[in-house]
């Protein structure tokens, strides 16, 4: 009988003190606000393109956290679907071609003498980087400009070009290496030739 | 020579000095053609001072620096500007950058020159600016320019100036020549930032493969006066690495992310101690420097004097470059130098050594293996990395560890790829990790900015919708308002034609405040009076003050009163009727208060009968004096005040008639008995009505001879309310009709009256002088308007359409405003027609017909995209409409050809 | 004249993985001629026989990875993986024993795993622990040194005969002649005798221990050879040796009839080939040399407690193969101070 009541007792004990436990640390490591929200807007390229079918990043972020698929976001393309995947510990799966391709990086330009000034493009970048106003030409800021396309559609007379942003000598990296295996893979083909022509 | 510490790491490559020493420096040829790079240093690159055609002399500057970190560019001889533009630079991306074409003329021709006489006696400042003209950048390979690190010395306290001159990679012997022959200068160079920089301590080091170049410094320092130490290191790669020159001679460790003055200490490259020399005692701004030339390729190993933008060809055929064996050309040293493909590109005031290798010589490097962690790199590392898991990472893509394992206190020195054992190339790696991680984190920020921007945009986009809402209800509101004060008006007119009320009100507030005020003065000069506390003198005068101030303010507003009312030269007509009013209803209450009294028997019906009988007389006397203002107004002439109450007592004659008439209505359609009666009432409201109707016109008449626009405004508004109601009523009888109310005939009749009424009105209207205005208006079709009523008409005919089909609405409608639509739409063609004719005549608006033209194009190319997408079926239809684009484009394209 | 650009820096050190390991075969060539010279041609059988094998597997899943069959080869990492298993094999094993050995080694422990650099464990250490395990009667059976049974010159079972043992042709039984147990299985299995009794009763102990010392000191030539060399650094062997010096120094002090003294402990079993051959392994031991030195240390501590309390005569293979599993662990807290920070970093990230 006595052992039954030790038993019971000593449950009791641990119920006890694991409980006290589990209340420290759910005061002691409070999370505060939806931080996966804000951890996945974080990883989102913020072009605000809208091209994933919602209105802008953050309400795709949310809808992530919703648990939407994560591969509708064609700017951020496989690395941000990576970097989500990881971060939420999911598969990682290819783009949805359903919202668009991965494209490299560009800003739009206006081509001054054909715009006709109508401001159709100002209300339809998201941040704000189009200067102009009535009837006068419009030009891109091109450091503010996400290359979200939103403004091409509208432009009544087709003079935005989105223009891939080039290579300079300031924003030129050294490309990674080619993995060895891969160079040795090819020994019999291309890896010889290659080192024919180094020769 | 003091003692030496020891770095970690470090590796002994062949040395392959000697080859390039047998020979002392010499001249190298004059180039024909000069390319300058902006952008020879770290920082903007610099600003280009000439164009094309100008002609320039040896040491004339032709680029300004361009900011804080930037350096300036000389013309290295004399020439032409042949032109500026795109050129390959020396960067190991072989990419192009802007430069400078000049076309050496031969003859040398320096622009006037002068050194410093005693750059001791010049302030600081103004000799860091000489040397930042002088556009002197780093000389030993980065690049940095030399001018900000000169400056160091106001903001950090420099102890230790350390001179480079380990050159510890090999092959490279530049600084080595350049301290055998010109050990003079550049004790001169040192004596200059050190007279700038004020170190308490200057320390030389070298590696211990160059006894010669430290005997002739150690001759040229015999005379010097500064604390001048020359520490020779053993030889190993890389000690000529700025921080692990400064850890072999200090034992001090620059912190990762800081810079050496951050721990008071400051390095310069023998040849930028030189370069200083140069510019301060000759006045030579930086255009040679000294370039090694070897490599197994070369019949003729050496060093050159060489201009900047020289082109590596000229230098290589010098050497007797075997075309046969050259393999690799390589800009700097072996170790951290970039090979490049192309002999055309220029030296620069950082390049300072050519390697042209054979192919035994730098041997490809053979196909990486896989890393075993065989852990040589992390032995050779200067910088205490783990070059084995930097590896891990920056293959594997995990840059963030790659980061936290000290990734970016990588100097890149190449000593982990040289002892690689499995070939791998580890430095490319790093390079290409960090850039990945600098990328990533700029576009980071970029993405933050963005959504930074995103989500003002979205604020502001609120802020104006909310805006716009608010000036929405505020329109509205004034709307009401002034509606109501239009009423206001017409009533208050007659009673204050002055326009005094505002003031008086203004004045009766102040006087109210006056009051309080003093009251609450009197109250506090009372309390304080019995707690018989201090001050009392103070707060009586405050109290006299505020009694002052409210006499003032009850006097100006008598004044004011007494004022407005003698101004206005008559009686305020609408106060005395108030007046003779509220004195009749007290009047009535006191009477009734009396009855009540008597009735009971009470005690006080004295009182109150005195009261009733003061109360009389004063109802009395308003009421008289209501009477003669009155009259003495009509008798002075009927004015504008009393024409508008007539009219609204008119108006409110109107109204009762018209409720009673719709009293009778009801009761007759009820077949009520009291109809009759009813009618009764009715006709004699309707006598009143006329009454007043007849007063009115009266007053107006003689008030307003001429008809005013005023009158003819009011005249207008009647007509229109009028034909409103007639519409009103023609509908509500048609609904009758439709129902078959038996109430139809009745209100068939209402609608004649009204018509009739409405012709009246339209009448007087135009007695009035309306008509005079109304024509002009269709005189000029207005476009836009005529376009507005175009598009409204096509959206309410699409509406109609579209409830058509949907089951809704009638067939008839839609035809009807098809109709209305296709009308205006021919008048607004007819118009737009005319217009351009006009145009044409009188020039045409070129720039509308641009716009046309360029909507026409786009019309056509977005087209042609719906046509490449589309499938079949569309196809067909697609195609019409691209036709159709198409010769709309053409047509006005040739229209705008045909004015252009 | 056709330049080529390339990535810095353009000049390389001769040493290469192959050297490495070919250094590795040489450097074994002391302990090889000590094992053939007391335990007879056995040991060379197996060496060669472990390393064909090795090669046919080797070649053959480079063929099923699809990778040029001949570069990898010539990297003799598989040669090394062999050596190291025919050395740790009883000289008279049969050959379905090494086959199952080196098939475990090559094709599982370090293919498996992606290949040389990516195995996590040391894959002979691998196969032997296998071995042992699946086969301890096999693998228990050692071969007595020749000055145990003839008093009169070096007489060992013949080479043909060797060949006959192995590969099946001869019973086993023909051989109990030439096997006996291990000192370290002797010591073990001693009874009730002190060490000190087992050391005069035994016959191995008494008199075949020099046979195990001579061995080991051929190891240690060999290491000393490697670490002039520099193929590896002192670390990771003197620590092992060092910290297996001091447990067996501490307990034979402590109680010298229960515990053999620590110069058993260095010169029996694998303990020198284990220091110099296989805990030196870089792709499976610590990377900074903080690391290797706790690294050695807990195999010397592992080998001691393993050999002392555990079932187990041997304990180098479990001992290595525990520390592998540490090595990572190790790696994050053993990071070397950076030039220019204050202290060494920790872990894997900033968070971590």
């Amino acid at each position: 009988m006595s052992a039954v009541i030790i038993a019971i007792l000593v449950l009791l004990g641990l119920a006890t003190v694991f409980g006290i436990l589990l209340g420290f640390a759910s005061v002691r490591f409070k999370v505060e606000g939806n931080p996966i929200v804000d951890q996945i807007d974080a990883l989102l390229p913020q072009t605000q393109c809208g091209q994933c079918g919602y209105p802008g990043c953050r309400p795709y972020a949310e809808a992530i956290a919703g648990g939407d698929a994560i591969n509708k976001c064609p700017p951020g393309g496989q690395s941000t679907i990576e970097a989500l995947a990881d971060l939420l510990d999911v598969e990682a799966v290819p783009l949805d071609d359903e919202h668009g391709e991965e494209k490299p990086r560009s800003v739009a330009y206006i081509r001054e003498d054909e715009c006709i000034g109508c401001t159709k493009c100002i209300q339809a970048c998201p941040v704000d980087a189009i200067l102009g106003a009535a009837k006068q030409m419009h030009t891109v800021i091109a450091s503010e400009c996400t290359g979200c396309d939103l403004c091409v559609e509208p432009c009544p007379v087709d003079c935005i070009d989105m223009i891939p942003i080039e290579t300079t000598l300031n924003t030129w990296k050294w490309p990674a290496p080619t993995p060895g295996v891969q160079l040795i893979a090819t020994d019999a083909g291309r890896g010889r030739m290659q080192h024919g022509d180094a020769a | 020579m003091g003692h030496v510490f020891a770095f970690h790491g470090g590796i002994h490559p062949p040395e392959n000095k000697r080859q390039s020493t047998r020979k002392p420096i010499r001249q190298a040829p004059l180039p024909q053609h000069l390319v300058l790079p902006l952008a020879q240093h770290l920082g903007a690159p610099a600003e280009p001072l000439v164009k094309p055609g100008d002609r320039v002399l040896k040491g004339q500057l032709i680029a300004s620096a361009a900011g804080r970190v930037s350096a300036a560019l000389h013309a290295p001889t004399s020439g032409v500007i042949s032109s500026i533009g795109p050129y390959p630079v020396p960067h190991a991306s072989g990419m192009e950058g802007t430069c400078i074409m000049l076309e050496a003329d031969g003859e040398e021709r320096w622009i006037e020159h002068q050194g410093l006489a005693d750059f001791r006696r010049m302030p600081k400042s103004e000799l860091i600016d000489f040397i930042r003209n002088s556009g002197i950048a780093g000389m030993g390979g980065a690049g940095f320019p030399t001018d900000v690190k000169l400056h160091l010395g106001e903001d950090h306290i420099v102890n230790t100036l350390i001179i480079n001159a380990a050159e510890c990679e090999p092959y490279i012997t530049a600084d080595d020549m350049l301290m055998r022959e010109r050990a003079e200068d550049i004790v001169a160079g040192i004596e200059v930032i050190a007279h700038l920089l004020e170190p308490s301590h200057i320390l030389i080091g070298t590696e211990d493969n160059k006894p010669q170049a430290v005997r002739a410094l150690e001759k040229a320092l015999k005379g010097c006066k500064l604390n001048i130490d020359i520490r020779v290191v053993p030889t190993k790669y890389p000690s000529g690495g700025e921080k692990q020159l400064i850890k072999l001679l200090t034992d001090v460790e620059v912190p990762s992310g800081r810079i050496p003055a951050d721990v008071g200490i400051v390095c310069q490259n023998v040849g930028t101690a030189y370069a200083i020399a140069r510019a301060v005692r000759h006045g030579e701004p930086l255009i040679s420097r000294i370039v090694t030339l070897t490599g197994d390729a070369l019949g003729q190993p050496q060093n050159f004097e060489t201009l900047i933008g020289t082109p590596y060809q000229l230098l290589l055929e010098a050497s007797r470059v075997s075309d046969r064996k050259l393999y690799r050309l390589v800009v700097g040293g072996p170790m951290m130098g970039f090979a490049v493909d192309n002999d055309q590109i220029p030296v620069i005031k950082t390049t300072n050594c050519l390697i042209a290798s054979t192919y035994d010589e730098m041997p490809p490097a053979p196909p990486a293996q896989e890393c075993i962690r065989c852990g040589l790199c992390e032995q050779v590392c200067p910088a205490e990395l783990l070059p084995q898991q930097l590896y891990w990472f920056a293959k594997g893509r995990e840059l963030d560890k790659a980061k936290h394992h000290n990734l970016f206190d990588c100097i890149e020195c190449g000593a982990c790829s040289y002892v690689c054992s499995s070939y791998i190339p580890l430095v490319q790696y790093y390079r290409n990790a960090k850039a990945e991680i600098r990328t990533e984190e700029a576009e980071q920020r970029k993405a933050e900015h963005a959504r930074q921007r995103f989500e003002a945009r979205q604020a502001r986009l609120e802020a104006e919708k909310a805006e716009k809402e608010a000036r929405r209800k505020a329109r509205a509101e004034e709307a009401a308002r002034n509606q109501a004060k239009k009423k206001d008006q017409s009533e208050a007119v007659a009673a204050a034609p002055s326009g005094g009320v505002g003031d008086l009100k203004a004045l009766k507030t102040a006087a109210a405040v006056a009051r309080t005020k003093l009251k609450k003065a009197q109250k506090a000069v009372d309390s304080a009076r019995e707690s018989g506390s201090g001050d009392l003198a103070a707060l009586e005068s405050e109290l006299q003050q505020a009694q002052q101030k409210a006499d003032a303010a009850q006097q100006a507003l008598d004044a004011a009163e007494r004022g407005d009312a003698q101004a206005a030269g008559q009686p305020d007509l609408k106060q005395l009727k108030t007046a003779a009013a509220v004195a009749r209803t007290k009047l009535k209450q006191a009477e009734k208060a009396l009855k009540n009294a008597e009735d009971k028997g009470q005690d006080g019906v004295e009182a109150l009968r005195a009261t009733v009988q003061q109360l009389t007389a004063k109802a009395e006397a308003a009421q008289q004096a209501y009477e003669t203002a009155e009259k003495g107004e009509s008798a002075g002439g009927a004015d504008t005040a009393k024409v508008a109450e007539l009219k609204a007592d008119m108006d409110a004659a109107r109204g009762k008639v018209e409720k009673a008439q719709k009293a009778l209505d009801d009761a007759i359609a009820s077949g009520s008995p009291a109809a009759e009666k009813m009618k009764a009432g009715v006709e004699k409201l309707q006598g009143k009505y006329e009454d007043a109707r007849k007063a009115w016109e009266a007053a107006a008449g003689t008030a307003q001879p001429g008809a005013s626009p005023a009158k003819l405004a009011e005249l207008k508004a009647d007509m229109h309310a009028a034909g409103a109601k007639v519409e009103k009523a023609q509908k509500a009888l048609d609904d009758a009709i439709a129902s078959g109310s038996p109430a139809a005939e009745k209100m068939k009749a209402g609608v004649a009256k009204l018509q009739g009424k409405y012709n009246e009105a339209h009448k007087a209207w135009l007695d009035a002088g309306g008509e005079a205005q109304a024509p002009t208006q269709t005189e000029k079709p207005d476009l836009k308007a005529l376009k507005q009523q175009v598009s409204i008409m096509r959206t309410k005919l699409k509406k109609a359409e579209k409830a058509l089909e949907e089951g809704e609405g009638s067939e008839a409608e839609v035809q009807e405003l098809r109709q209305r639509h296709d009308a205006a739409k021919a008048e607004l063609d007819g118009a737009e027609q005319a217009r351009i004719a006009e145009a044409a005549a009188a020039g045409v608006d070129l720039k509308q017909l641009q716009i046309d033209a360029a909507l026409a194009r786009a019309a056509v190319t977005k087209a042609e995209r719906a046509l490449g997408k589309a499938g079949d079926d569309d196809r067909e239809a697609l195609r019409q409409a691209l036709q159709e684009a198409n010769l709309k484009a053409e047509e006005l394209n040739q229209t705008l050809s045909r004015f252009e | 004249m056709a330049l080529i650009r390339s990535s810095s820096p353009h000049l390389h050190n001769a040493g290469s993985t192959p050297k490495i390991m070919r250094l590795l075969l040489i450097a074994a060539l002391p302990g090889i001629a000590a094992m053939t010279f007391f335990f007879g041609w056995g040991t060379l059988i197996q060496i060669g026989w472990a390393m064909l094998l090795a090669l046919g597997f080797e070649a053959a899943v480079m063929k099923l990875r699809r990778r040029p069959v001949a570069f990898y080869l010539r990297d003799s990492s598989a040669l090394v993986t062999a050596l190291l298993l025919g050395l740790a094999l009883p000289p008279f094993s049969p050959w379905w024993l090494t086959l199952v050995g080196v098939f475990v080694a090559i094709v599982i422990a370090k293919h498996l795993y992606g290949g040389l650099g990516n195995n996590p464990f040391n894959p002979a250490m691998v196969a032997y622990a296998l071995l042992l395990v699946s086969f301890p009667v096999d693998m228990t059976r050692w071969t007595a040194p020749f000055v145990l049974h003839a008093d009169d010159g070096w007489q060992v079972l013949g080479l043909i005969d060797t060949f006959k043992v192995i590969f099946g042709a001869l019973d086993h039984s023909a051989i109990d002649a030439f096997t006996s147990a291990t000192p370290l299985d002797e010591l073990r299995h001693r009874g009730g005798l002190t060490t000190e009794e087992a050391f005069r009763e035994s016959r191995v102990l008494a008199d075949g221990v020099g046979a195990w010392h001579a061995v080991a000191a051929a190891y240690f030539m060999g290491g000393v050879f490697l670490l002039y060399r520099k193929v590896f650094t002192w670390h990771t062997p003197l620590a092992m040796l060092g910290s297996l010096a001091a447990i067996s120094t501490l307990f034979y002090l402590f109680a010298p009839d229960n515990f053999a003294d620590p110069f058993f402990h260095l010169t029996m079993g694998a303990t020198m080939l284990g220091a110099f051959f296989i805990a030196t392994d870089p792709v499976t031991a610590a990377t900074s040399n903080r690391g290797k030195l706790y690294y050695g240390a807990g195999i010397g501590v592992l080998v001691y407690v393993i050999r002392t309390w555990g079932s187990y005569p041997d304990a180098v293979a479990f001992a290595v193969l525990l520390m592998n599993l540490a090595a990572p662990f190790i790696d994050q807290y053993t990071q070397p101070r950076t030039y220019g920070h204050a202290k060494p970093k920790r872990g894997l990230k900033e968070d971590a």
